[in-house]
């Protein structure tokens, strides 16, 4: 005969307004096989906890139900309670009897017959329960970081200092990203490149870093502590152990037209490049769709049409016949970081959720330039030398009308969420600008100001109390070409009064997105991601670095749109997560997975169809002299999540997870 | 301020619009690019974005008796780009309805009578009949036409009518303005 | 090809050009245009400005004698009659508790299936057929302005792009004349203000016609009769404050007819205020056309 323990708890009034505890405690106490019944008002607490040890030493129980809260808020607290009590925890439950009970109805007579009923039903099913011990699974020490960008690289730092081996990818022929593009960072206005490219070496040279860029991640399979990455090395053709990043490749180059990614369209590169002097790794890549000889192959030259490069090199680094190669890491944690893109207002879209802005030309007036075009502008290493000039004609613009959130806040063109640095880098620009252009003015058309972080209010302020930016509440209507100039039509609403601006030049703060491929990413690590394609978090307060895929942690703007400090931060929050993991030799894991009876199973495999997380392998029974008898689903322990899918859908009822068979689940059910 | 399941009547100037329109106009957050583009702000007391926040804050005298409602050209301008899809072309048609079914004498002279004179046309014929508009026009404003209507100029180009033609339907027509009428005062007395 | 066909109250009257030369195109191209018996105000203006449901039951009435007549398509060549019908056909569509009140007014059954098009989407789908048989009008430079209802808004008039249309350019590119870029294209003319706030179809109306005189247009092309009438017959009023445009004013069918060679007669030229007398002698003589250069 079981002897099962009821503790009700109240909550507080979360459950005692509306539940009669005591009543409800009387009530299974009178159940045969329950040998202790009580009520108290915060079971969680320590002195509630207490309760539950004592009750287990004094009344010899062989299991506990706590009728509470959901047991997503506390199982774990009371399982530890009875383990400690030196009973085994999974023979411990709990009775949701407040979010799904006291919580939503009103009528206590109603709500405490209903709270007896799920009570009931758990002691019927822990009665049947099993002690159960947890899985213990070997893990790959080594970390796979995907994204080289400032968030990636300070996650590959901070874990390979901790002691393990990174694999870093990074899919550009560099790394740093983004951030390599800025001029100057907001609040201290640093030289951005001054303070990445420390880390961008350091992360090259690092010992425990494996640096694998201008190469993309290709599949995954496996599991938390069992990861198999194959990646793709794309082809520079350029051979890396030859080349000492002369540069005279790039001089010697005939098409120096190309518009340069790296300075967003506003410089030229070559077709053999480096994207930056301070690329890390300094090898160049070969842009085959714009370079000569590639070209002239695809055409099916006789002749090579070009070698210009090939014959500048001294080391023979340039090989055009490389192709790309594969490479496959094991790994026990993965962490994406792979940052984010701009949106633009183009009529044509990457989707149909999104739309452009037709209202201020589509993008195509000359002079109207985004974000990370005025960096480039404004940048030291950039195409104008640092000098703010307008991209049509070079010349100095005596205007600058900054608009802010384009796409962001802006439901009708399919992005409601505020990317939340636009503001600050306004701010940013407009300093910049005034610093350059002394007789510059700058307009800045704003709905509001957000400038959260620490120092950044101060540094907005600035921008207008000293800087002397004039700072336009409301949003502006229609850009329209005018001459030389652009038309911009707004509203000052704060002193209610229509304005029109000839400007020489504008700067939309446009949305930040995700970066393109994150969809086809996050489904090869199968990392779930919400509408815009950021990667979703465990829990949006408690557990923002983690995913829900064990193992998949996630760090900087792919998450959300985020700024330097924020993304350096979540990284670092990242690498302590992957440290905890790899800081035992083997992984502990919920016992309650599926399992298959092999003596039943009749191979049809229905459940590995079914597996949302491919968890069921087959499994062949072979006779003592090796002759196959028949093949059976068997379960990986490590992968499984639990989810019950196998078991609901096997026709022979020969796979359940453990703490919740079927003859469990109907004894429940049965109770109500 | 939703109504729905409850029994409290949401009687604000927002729940009166939305009752009208089916429009939230807590959705403006004031961003102030409809008032930017539309092509009346330079002669509207009131630019559209500040006849919606006085909606918001119930300020039911200062909006109803201000002629801004009326100045609005419905171009759809603001509609077109609102960044909220708050339709503020159809919250300020509905600002204009509330005047105009409690007080028409709120709505400034030359429009109220030139809308009286246009209705009164389609009421009685079926469709407008210019001449008839305009001298029901002028009877109303007791004021002269603008001295650039050429009306010989006009009648030499064979653009008006001089006498009214009546479709076979006018009692149709007669009665939907009457089945209107009734379902406006209806919804009044069940405020 | 047949089509249902609501003229309107101004196509009958201040706006008859229009009609005449809608139905002088209509022919050449292929396209039986059958009035619909018995139209009624279509609800736009004063209806539409002080009763939203007056608008629609007005409307509604119109659509239910189409389907009467057992037509499935409606063309109404005025802006504003298409966006009240339009209007009123997506509303009942998607508001039964307004289709309830709508219904029982109506002095026949009503289905609402017919579809609501405009005279712009009419031509932009006889592009080709205008191109086969036109004698292009080389040379000849237009300002193609939209006004506001017939791409606004956007979820009712469901046609073309409402900040970046390119339909009506298409038209005038198939007659063979050039559509200047200009930036007043969807700007309002004024609308029903008319006869009762002269003062901003003026003020308008000039910031309109100047920017098309400066981008080098020698015309102005619409479609919609309150635009042609704020922009013609008020285009003296501009003149007397100073304005110096001298802009004739054509409606998209009379440029299409022209380009059909059809006699400027037939297409209501002489009812206009600003006189295209210019204009149809340069096309009749092309040789000894003229073209100012376009500044902008």
């Amino acid at each position: 005969m079981s002897r099962i323990g009821v503790l009700v708890c109240h909550c507080g009034e979360n459950i005692g307004r509306t539940v009669d505890c005591a009543k409800v405690a009387s009530a299974l106490g009178e159940l045969p096989g329950v040998a202790h019944a009580a009520d108290y008002k915060y079971m969680c607490s320590d002195p509630g906890q207490l309760l539950i040890r004592q009750a287990i030493a004094e009344k010899k129980l062989d299991g506990v139900v706590v009728a509470a809260c959901s047991p997503r808020m506390h199982e774990k607290t009371f399982r530890r309670a009875c383990a400690s009590a030196g009973m085994n925890a999974f023979l411990c439950e709990m009775a949701n009897i407040r979010e799904h009970c006291s919580w939503i109805h009103e009528n206590r007579e109603d709500a405490t017959e209903k709270a007896i009923a799920l009570a009931r039903a758990i002691v019927e099913k822990v009665k049947r329960n099993q002690p159960l011990s947890p899985i213990r699974i070997p893990i790959e020490r080594r970390a796979l970081v995907i994204g080289g960008g400032i968030a990636g690289i300070q996650a590959a730092l901070d874990i390979a200092d901790g002691g393990r081996e990174v694999v870093l990818v990074e899919k550009e022929p560099s790394i740093g990203g983004h951030m390599s593009q800025l001029s100057e960072t907001f609040p201290t206005l640093d030289c951005s490149q001054c303070i990445l490219t420390p880390r961008m070496v350091e992360a090259y040279q690092h010992p425990g870093i494996k640096l694998l860029a201008y190469s993309e991640v290709e599949s995954v399979s496996g599991y938390i502590g069992n990861f198999e990455v194959k990646i793709r090395r794309k082809a520079r053709s350029v051979d890396e152990t030859r080349c000492n990043g002369c540069g005279e490749c790039q001089k010697a180059c005939p098409n120096k037209k190309i518009p340069s990614e790296f300075e967003q369209g506003l410089g030229k590169r070559t077709a053999i490049y480096v994207p930056f002097p301070q690329a890390v790794p300094n090898i160049p890549v070969i842009d085959r769709a714009h370079c000569a000889f590639f070209r002239g192959r695809a055409k099916g030259l006789k002749k090579d049409a070009c070698s210009k490069c090939k014959e500048a090199c001294g080391r023979q680094a340039v090989d055009f016949d490389q192709q790309d190669t594969f490479t496959t890491v094991k790994v026990g944690a993965v962490v994406v970081a792979t940052g984010y893109q701009l949106y633009s207002i183009a009529k044509e879209q990457p989707n149909d959720k999104l739309k452009g802005y037709g209202e201020y030309g589509y993008g195509t007036i000359p002079d109207v330039i985004d974000g990370l075009q005025f960096e480039r502008l404004a940048s030291a290493s950039g195409p104008t030398g640092g000098k703010i000039l307008r991209p049509s004609d070079g010349k100095e613009p005596k205007k600058i009308v900054f608009l802010q959130c384009i796409g962001s806040r802006d439901p009708a063109k399919g992005i409601a969420y505020c990317s939340k640095v636009c503001c600050m880098y306004v701010a940013k620009h407009t300093m910049l600008y005034r610093h350059k252009v002394h007789d510059g003015q700058a307009y800045v058309f704003y709905m509001d100001v957000r400038a959260a972080g620490k120092g950044y209010e101060e540094f907005a302020r600035r921008a207008v109390e000293e800087e002397g930016a004039i700072y336009l509440r409301g949003r502006v209507s229609k850009l329209e070409r005018a001459g030389e100039a652009i038309k911009v039509y707004g509203f000052d609403t704060l002193s209610g009064q229509p304005l029109v601006i000839d400007a020489d030049m504008v700067v939309l703060a446009t949305a930040m997105r995700p970066q393109p491929g994150i969809e086809a990413l996050a489904q090869k690590l199968s990392v779930s991601y919400d509408a815009h394609g950021f990667i979703n978090e465990a829990h949006p307060k408690l557990r923002p670095v983690e995913t829900n895929t064990a193992g998949v942690f996630v760090a900087g703007a792919c998450q959300a749109p985020r700024d330097i400090p924020d993304s350096v931060a979540m990284a670092s929050g990242t690498a302590s997560k992957v440290l905890g993991l790899f800081s035992n030799e083997e992984l502990e894991r919920d016992p309650t997975v599926a399992v298959v009876d092999e003596t039943g199973c009749a191979g049809c495999f229905h459940c590995e169809r079914v597996c949302p997380y491919g968890a069921v392998e087959r499994k062949e029974i072979k006779d003592r002299k090796g002759v196959l008898l028949k093949v059976v689903a068997s379960v990986n322990k490590g992968v499984c999540q639990g989810c019950g899918t196998c078991q609901a859908t096997c026709p022979s009822k020969n796979v359940e997870l453990q703490g919740f068979t079927d003859e469990q689940m109907f004894a429940a059910i049965s109770a109500l | 301020m939703s109504e729905a399941g409850s029994s409290h009547v949401d009687s604000s100037l927002a729940g009166e619009l939305r009752r009208a329109t089916g429009l939230n106009v807590a959705a403006c957050y004031q961003c102030g690019k409809c008032s930017a583009g539309c092509p009346m702000a330079t002669e509207m007391p009131l630019a559209p974005h500040q006849m919606l926040r006085l909606a918001q804050l119930d300020a039911w005298e200062k909006l109803l008796s201000d002629p801004s409602p009326w100045l609005c050209l419905t171009c759809e301008t603001c509609t077109a780009r609102c960044p909220n899809e708050v339709d503020p072309a159809r919250l300020i048609d509905g600002l204009r309805e509330i005047v105009f079914k409690r007080d028409p004498a709120a709505a400034p002279l030359r429009l109220r009578a030139f809308h009286q004179a246009f209705l009164h046309q389609i009421r009685s014929h079926g469709r407008v009949f210019e001449v008839g508009l305009i001298v029901g026009y002028k009877g109303r404003t007791g004021a002269l036409f603008d001295d650039v209507l050429n009306a010989p100029a006009v009648l030499r180009r064979g653009k008006l009518a001089l006498s009214p033609s009546n479709i076979e339907g006018r009692e149709e027509v007669r009665r939907i303005f009457e089945a209107c009428q009734r379902t406006a005062a209806r919804k009044e007395a069940r405020p | 090809m047949k089509l249902g066909y609501f003229p309107g109250c101004s196509l009958h009257s201040t706006a008859k050009e229009f009609d005449l030369s809608l139905k002088a195109v209509a022919g050449p191209l292929g396209v039986e245009l059958e009035e619909i018996r018995d139209w009624s105000c279509c609800g736009s203006s004063s209806a539409h400005a002080t009763d939203h449901l007056l608008s629609v039951a007005l409307a509604a009435r119109n659509l239910s004698l189409a389907e009467e007549q057992g037509l499935s398509q409606v063309m109404a060549p005025c802006a504003a009659c298409f966006s009240r019908l339009a209007t009123a056909r997506h509303e009942l569509a998607h508001d039964e508790a307004q289709a309830r009140l709508v219904r029982p007014m109506l002095a026949r059954p009503f289905k609402n299936a017919v579809e609501v098009q405009n005279v712009v989407a009419l031509l932009q789908g006889l592009a080709g057929r205008i191109k086969a048989t036109a004698k292009p009008l080389t040379g000849l430079r237009v300002a193609c302005y939209y006004g506001c209802l017939l791409v606004r808004p956007p979820a009712i008039a469901r046609f073309d792009d409402p900040e970046d249309p390119t339909s009506m350019e298409q038209v005038v590119a198939a007659t063979g004349a050039t559509a200047v870029k200009w930036s007043r294209r969807l700007d309002c003319c004024g609308a029903g203000f008319s006869l009762s706030r002269v003062g901003s179809v003026v003020r308008l109306g000039r910031a309109i016609l100047e920017d098309a005189k400066a981008s080098g247009a020698q015309a102005v092309v619409v479609a919609c009769p309150m635009c042609h009438s704020n922009l013609d017959l008020r285009q003296s009023a501009m003149e007397a404050r100073g304005a110096s445009l001298g802009l004739p004013i054509l409606f998209l069918t009379q440029l299409v007819g022209l380009a059909l060679e059809l006699p400027p007669a037939s297409l209501g030229f002489e009812r206009h205020f600003v006189s295209a007398a210019g204009l149809l002698r340069a096309i009749a003589a092309p040789a000894a056309l003229q073209l100012p250069a376009p500044r902008g």
